[in-house]
This record gives C-alpha cells, structure tokens and sequence, in this order.
C-alpha cells in the first residue's frame, strides 16, 4: 500500500471519478487555474480540461444553485468551498434547495451533487473561517454529511459520495491535508453509514468523527499507556446517515461512553449521539454519557487559547478521567 | 415608468401588429385557440382556488397569477424538446402552461395525496420534470441560480435548448439573482430570465425598491443582452420571447426579458392591503384596457379565428374543469403518515433490496 496524503487521497478520488463518468466535474473558487486554494484538485485542469474542472467567480449562492439545476438534468457537479464556512454564503441553494426539492417535488427531482471542503478549526483564522456545520447539514432531512479522520477514508467516502444520488457534503480538514497514511493503489469504496472502530477497547467507549477521531486515537493510547485504562475509539465516518448500531454495540460493551468533536457543544452531533445511547443504551451505561468538544464561544484567533477552544489530547484525556470516576 | 428603451442585436419589429409577426402568423387556428383556452383556463383555475381558499379548503399562502396569464402561456407555447422552465412561488400559470393537470395542481394545495407533489410541495412548489418544469419555489430569486443551472446542463451535455428562469420585479434585488446573471453572461449559457414585472414586490412599488426601475438595464453590468415588453398581448409576449429563446438556443447566449404585467390580486390572498398600496383606479384601467383573457378573445374573434361563441363556450369548459378539480381534491385523501419520510433520500426510496448502510432518520 502507498503511503499517500489526505490531500493526495482526495484528488485521485475525483481523478478516479471524473475519468469513470462523464457527467461528474468539479466547480469552486480557484479549483482549476491556480490548481487549488489547498491544492487539493492540483493538476486536474492541466489533465481534464475546462469543461470539467470548472474555475467559478466568488459567488457561493450562484454556482451552488447552479450546480443543483445542473444536477437534475443528470450532470453531476462536485462543488468545492474553499471552506465550509463559505457556504452560508448560499445557505438558500444548499439547505433550501439541495436538501428540501426532492421532498417538496414529492420526490420527482433528484440532487445528485457533492460539497466538499475544509470545515475545521485550529488553523488560527478566527471565527468566520472556522466553522464545523456538519450538526448545521445533518439537522436538514435530505442532506448528508461526511467527516473523513484519515486518507484512506478520505478517498473511499468521496468516491461513495460522488456516486451518490442525494446532496452529500464531504467536510474536509486542512490540519490532515499533509498527512500520510496507507491508502491500497487498487479502487475501494467506503459506504456511507458505517463506522470504523480504529482501536478495540474494554473500559471505555470514545465516539468522534473528523479530525477529532485521530485526537481521541491518540488519547486512547496514552489512557492505556499511563493510566491503565482500555478504550475503544469509534470514528464514525457519516453523520447522515449514521451507524447507531456500532456505537451502541460498543457502549453496550464498555458501558462508558465520551463523545468527543469539534463542534460547539450546545446541538452539536454529539448532543444527538449522547441522546440515542442514553434511549437504547441506558441499561448498559456506568456513568453519565460525557463530552468534550470545542469551547463555547465563537472561534478565538490567538492561536495557544484556540488550540485549547478545540479538542486536544489533554482535554481528551481529561474528560476521560471524568468519564471513568 | 421611463419608456423602455430596446437594445438587441437581433431584428426587432418595430411595428405594433404582433400577430403579423412570423413567430405569430405561423400559428395554426387551433394553435391560436390553444393559446386562449391556456389563458382561460389559468384564469377560471385561480378563481376556482381563491374560492377554495376562501372556504379554507386550501391553508398556507395563495399566490395568484391573475392579470399575468399572457406571459407563461406565450413563452410556454414556445418551448421546444430541450427547453426547461423554472419560476418563483407564483407558479400556477406556468404549470398549467406546460400541461400540468388541473387536478393535481387544485389537490397540492388541498394537501392532497393525489396532488403533483403528493401534498408535499403546496401552492408554491409545484414540479412536473416530465414536462421539462423545475418548480416552483419559494424563495425569492432561489430558483434563478438553478435555471442557470439547466442551461449549464443542456451546454455540457450538447443538447441545443434552452433555460427559462422567472422571477418577479421583486427578486431583482436579490444578491443570488446578480451573482447569477453574472455566471450565466461569463459562462454564455442559454438562459433567458425573464422577469414578470407587475410594479409591485408584495406591497412595496418599483418606485420604492429599485433604484433603476428600468429592470432590464441590469443586464448592461454583465454585457447581456436585454429587450422590454408588454406583457398583456400574448402575441406580443412572444415575438419578443421567440427572439430571446432562439438567440440562446443557437448562440448559447444568455437574455434579460423584462416584461410589463400587472397582477389583479395582493401580493398573496393574505395581503388584503393591496388596495392601500394602489389604487383601486389602477387595478380597473389595466383590467378595461389589458386584461390579457379580453385581449386574446378580441384579438381572435376579430381575426376571424373564433366566434363569441365558441370562446364562451370554452370559458364554460375551463370552469367546469376547474370545478371538477376543485371536487376531486376535496375528495381525494390525504396521504398516510408514513409519507412523511418518503421522498427525502433517493437512495432511501430506490433502496429496494435494503442494502444501505446506517440510520437516516431520527424519530426517537
């Protein structure tokens, strides 16, 4: 297995993509010309061309609503924000449009579109470029959201979300952009709906998704290392839809559940998870079901007091000690 | 209003005989007759809705299109295979106009599982993509990114047609609608906005929300093409949109149609104010002089092409169609609670072997 970039990753899934159908091409703000304001689509105009790696005017609204017109008549727009945050630019097209015309159509249209982009903190932005509205889609009934932890996962749900008939939103972070981790050179698929467990546990059951994940990842070990504590991290992948039963398999096991996301915390994902295993996990749980997610407040931008508004492995293992008490 | 000036680099006709245009003089009696019984038929539907609305057979808001019907039917008549159509709320006409059937548009807005959107979509979102229409939808100027969106579609996929995206007076100051006509002038796609200009966005006048009143002249910040035109003659409405559309179709260019009309109604039945923000005056000189429903009837009884007769004797039909919707959806059921969660994933209603992964609904 190659050992490739998160960056890397995606670009051979809309490589991949954009060579197997025809209808599929990429839209954004600087995805073609300048190769990518992340460089996450860099050399995929050189090698496809204008009319498929599509250079748009910083206009969300606009080529947001045009990528969902375009996508009833069968093309199959991947439309890049060059951050997530960017999208509440065009909240009317996405969470209108996207989610609500296949309902309101009594199911006549179809919004076969994807929107990807970074959706992260602690890159020292401040508030309006440091959103995580993974919550904000899977709150509207039509959308999908996922929030891939590594490049393996990365390619595999981008792949998923492009052959996907609904509106699926791919949120991206910029801190994993550079990292590396083994992706297989043969084509994979990973579906939506289907947690991975990225390390087996006893003790305790840590719930994340996103960049979060490999922060908990990282947690776990050193909760097993220093304090004796067996966990077991459960990356959820998809938001919409979610494996509810992986999560509770797993809290039914280890009987202590931390939550643990970027998101702020007041009707974040994990208000939603924590719900769900105290309705069909009850019986099973030793303690109240904990959370740590970013501090609530709208993103600072010094950069030490925003490393500590957003997860990180000593808060992590803080609200783990809690959970374990 | 300022006299609209015209800037088209196709042939306009400056004469005012519209039904000698080419576009027009090509029309078969029963084509001409057609137009009439469109017109008529949107007319007696909408009055047939307002008394259902009325009577509280119909909830939400109630848009009518009464006093505008010329615009949808004359652009609609021009359609072609690969022509697409989307609109604002105000959606009834255009429904009707490509063949929607009375009877599922009366059920939508009675809520009603026999309705185009099984009672999903009500009054303001009405689809029909069989027909090549696109809704139907709710808020102001949000459909026009996707009408660029069909012509963007009908460009990459090299099909030779074009979009028809309305708005009203109103949605022109919207930033989405800007954003778009830029993309559409950059991008040359096939689009055609034409705006249903009838003075008034909900109660607030031209005077009062647009800085140029002249709405069309828009079109010169993006090097568009634009043209303005009377919207009551539905000759008129299609000379001028004949050009647009086969200007996009063969150019793949985009055009701003802007086009004078006047709606009878409030802005939405609950507006009952209407008669505050103008004048009842107002309303009586447009319907004596340019109801577009007299307009056509003169016209065509005029040319020979109908008798009084015979139009009444359609206006009968189209009231009787209407009433009979008007029953059929008080008859019809509404559709059972387990629709609530149909129609919102594709890949949930196709998912005939269960084979998806996950949960996608939270109802507990």
């Amino acid at each position: 297995m190659a050992l490739i970039t998160y960056r890397e990753a995606i670009k051979q899934a809309l490589d991949e993509e954009i060579q197997r159908d025809e209808n599929v091409c990429i839209m954004g703000e600087e995805v073609a010309q300048y190769n990518g304001a992340y460089k996450v689509t860099e050399g995929l105009w050189a090698k496809h061309g204008d009319k498929r790696v599509i250079d748009t005017p910083i206009s969300e609204a606009a080529f947001s609503g045009l990528a969902i017109g375009a996508s009833a008549l069968g093309v199959r727009p991947v439309i890049e924000m060059m951050f997530m945050s960017f999208s509440y630019v065009a909240i009317d097209q996405l969470f209108n449009n996207a989610s609500f015309c296949r309902y309101m159509s009594g199911g006549l249209m179809n919004i076969p579109i994807v929107v990807r982009g970074p959706a992260n903190g602690g890159t020292n932005v401040g508030a309006t470029h440091s959103h995580t509205p993974e919550n904000m889609v899977a709150n509207h009934p039509g959308l999908k959201v996922v929030c891939p932890s590594n490049a393996y996962d990365a390619k595999g749900l981008m792949k998923a979300a492009i052959r996907d008939d609904d509106p699926v939103f791919v949120m991206e972070n910029t801190l994993l952009y550079g990292e590396k981790w083994e992706v297989p050179e043969e084509e994979y698929i990973v579906e939506l709906g289907v947690a991975n467990i990225l390390k087996e546990g006893e003790d305790m059951t840590i719930v994340s998704h996103g960049r979060c994940a490999m922060l908990s990842l990282q947690a776990a070990k050193t909760l097993e290392e220093k304090h004796g504590i067996s966990v077991e991290v459960v990356d959820l992948r998809s938001i919409r839809p979610l494996d509810e039963e992986t999560i509770l398999n797993s809290v039914k096991k280890t009987g202590r559940a931390l939550l643990v996301e970027e998101n702020k915390p007041y009707c974040g994902v994990d208000a939603q998870i924590s719900h769900i295993i105290q309705l069909k996990a009850f019986d099973y749980l030793d303690a109240p079901v904990h959370r740590v997610s970013s501090i609530d407040a709208p993103q600072i931008y010094a950069k030490p007091l925003e490393d500590w508004q957003i997860p990180n492995e000593e808060r992590i293992i803080e609200g783990a000690l809690k959970c374990m008490a | 209003m300022a006299t609209p000036k015209k800037k088209s680099a196709s042939k306009s006709t400056k004469s005012t005989d519209f039904a000698a245009a080419p576009i027009n003089k090509a029309l078969t009696k029963e084509e001409k007759i057609d137009l009439y019984r469109t017109i008529i038929g949107i007319r007696r539907f909408e009055e047939r809705s307002l008394r259902a609305y009325n009577q509280g057979k119909i909830g939400g808001f109630l848009h009518l299109y009464i006093g505008q019907e010329a615009v949808a039917a004359g652009i609609v008549s021009l359609m072609e295979e690969n022509d697409h159509i989307i609109t604002a709320y105000r959606d009834h006409g255009h429904a009707l106009a490509v063949g929607m059937s009375m009877n599922e548009c009366m059920a939508e807005m009675y809520g009603k599982h026999t309705g185009c959107s099984k009672g999903k979509g009500g009054s303001m979102h009405f689809f029909a993509p069989d027909k090549n229409y696109w809704g139907g939808h709710g808020i102001v100027a949000g459909q026009t990114p996707l009408g660029a969106g069909l012509a963007f579609a009908l460009k990459y996929k090299g099909l030779k047609g074009c979009a028809l995206a309305f708005l009203g007076d109103g949605a022109v100051n919207q930033g989405s609608f800007m954003e778009t006509l830029n993309l559409a002038s950059l991008w040359n796609l096939p689009v055609i906005f034409v705006i249903e200009n009838n003075g008034y966005s909900m109660g607030t006048s031209l005077k009062r929300s647009s800085a140029e009143e002249n709405l069309a002249h828009r079109a010169d910040g993006f090097d568009m093409e634009w043209e303005v035109c009377n919207g009551h003659d539905v000759y008129e409405v299609r000379e001028v949109a004949n050009r647009a559309m086969k200007r996009a179709r063969e150019e793949m260019k985009p055009f701003l149609l802007e086009i004078r009309t006047y709606r009878y109604r409030g802005h939405s039945v609950a507006d009952a104010n209407h008669e505050k923000y103008r004048t009842k005056e107002e309303i009586e000189e447009y319907k004596r002089t340019k109801d577009p429903v007299n307009v056509i009837r003169q016209k065509l009884i005029d040319e020979g092409v109908m008798t009084e007769a015979e139009a009444k004797k359609i206006d009968q039909e189209k009231k009787d169609e209407a009433e009979a919707s008007a029953k059929f959806a008080d008859e019809s059921p509404y559709a059972p609670r387990s629709e609530i969660q149909t129609d919102v994933y594709s890949e949930v209603d196709n998912d005939t072997e269960g084979k998806l992964k996950g949960t996608y609904f939270f109802n507990d």
